[in-house]
């Protein structure tokens, strides 16, 4: 049970948000309006995802250093997961973006879909679709292992420029490009309010540690099926 | 004299108003913490039945996994 605390830690800070997110007060904003709860949501996928690819990142350099094949398999899971919650993220940002930048007539649904934080998000989710698709190529395990690791390291290169310098750069919708005068948003300490803030950062632990425990079971899992391969 | 009887007057708006406030509630007031702030706290009781169980397949399938790495060894 020890070893297990946060895993109790994220439950109790999911309810946190939950009942928070809901329930506490938050600014009153023209056209976000209540929408703005969805910072708690939203935007913590997003969190997790980042740190998760980081971690598979880490994981892919370390399989290099050594060539240890368990490390492949933590890098792999880390990814999966990732691009799990990328999806959720993604999936989640349609349904806000419909209510919230869709707001008079002159915009149209082509408008949105050219939006350059939209078009990026996709395409470093589609980086990471193809690592999944190089894996299952290889019938070579050792193969596999070193490919989709040195990969796995250039796609998360990709990452910064598809879905944070670009669309600050180009301008966008999505809060934190030029044209929004935000600078970082959620980061930055004069923008994000203080009351957002109690709830917003518990909940990007909450659902990172989520994340975390998903990814240990599949990497479990995995370590179970692939014993005999690795000898220890 | 004419500022006391128009503050007077003011007053009695004010009451009048919020009288007429309260004559707008037709609906009997009820000690029901579930349908207030537009019903709110059912959302959030959906959401965290919601999670409660995303919890708990997610803690069962722990207890798998770990039954499982148990009869390997």
């Amino acid at each position: 049970m020890q070893k297990n605390w946060w895993k109790i830690l994220s439950f109790l800070l999911l309810v946190y948000t939950i009942v928070g997110g809901f329930l506490l007060d938050v600014p009153r904003l023209f056209i976000l309006n209540e929408t703005i709860r969805n910072l708690y949501f939203h935007v913590c996928m997003w969190f997790g995802m980042m740190i998760l690819f980081s971690t598979s990142f880490v994981y892919s350099i370390k399989y290099l250093r050594g060539f240890n094949l368990r490390n492949d398999i933590y890098a792999h899971q880390y990814a999966a997961v990732g691009s799990f919650f990328g999806i959720l993220g993604y999936a989640t940002g349609t349904i806000w973006a419909n209510y919230t930048w869709v707001t008079d007539q002159s915009q149209s649904l082509g408008n949105i879909l050219r939006e350059p934080k939209l078009i990026g998000a996709a395409i470093a989710l589609l980086i990471y679709g193809a690592y999944f698709v190089l894996r299952g190529s290889f019938t070579d395990m050792d193969k596999k292992a070193r490919v989709s690791a040195v990969y796995n390291i250039f796609a998360f290169a990709m990452l910064f420029p598809s879905i944070w310098i670009i669309p600050r750069l180009v301008g966008s919708l999505h809060p934190g490009s030029p044209g929004s005068e935000s600078g970082n948003p959620a980061l930055n300490f004069k923008d994000i309010d203080s009351r957002l803030r109690m709830v917003f950062y518990p909940a990007i632990i909450g659902w990172t540690l989520l994340g975390v425990w998903i990814t240990t079971l599949r990497i479990r899992l995995q370590l179970i099926k692939d014993k005999t391969l690795l000898h220890d | 004299m004419i500022k006391i009887v128009r503050k007077l007057l003011l007053l009695a708006t004010c009451l009048c108003s919020t009288a007429i406030c309260f004559a707008q509630d037709t609906q009997p007031d009820m000690a029901d913490v579930m349908r207030s702030n537009g019903k709110i706290y059912v959302v959030v009781a959906v959401c965290l039945t919601i999670l409660i169980g995303l919890f708990i397949y997610v803690f069962l399938l722990d207890r798998k996994i770990s039954r499982l790495e148990k009869n390997k060894e």
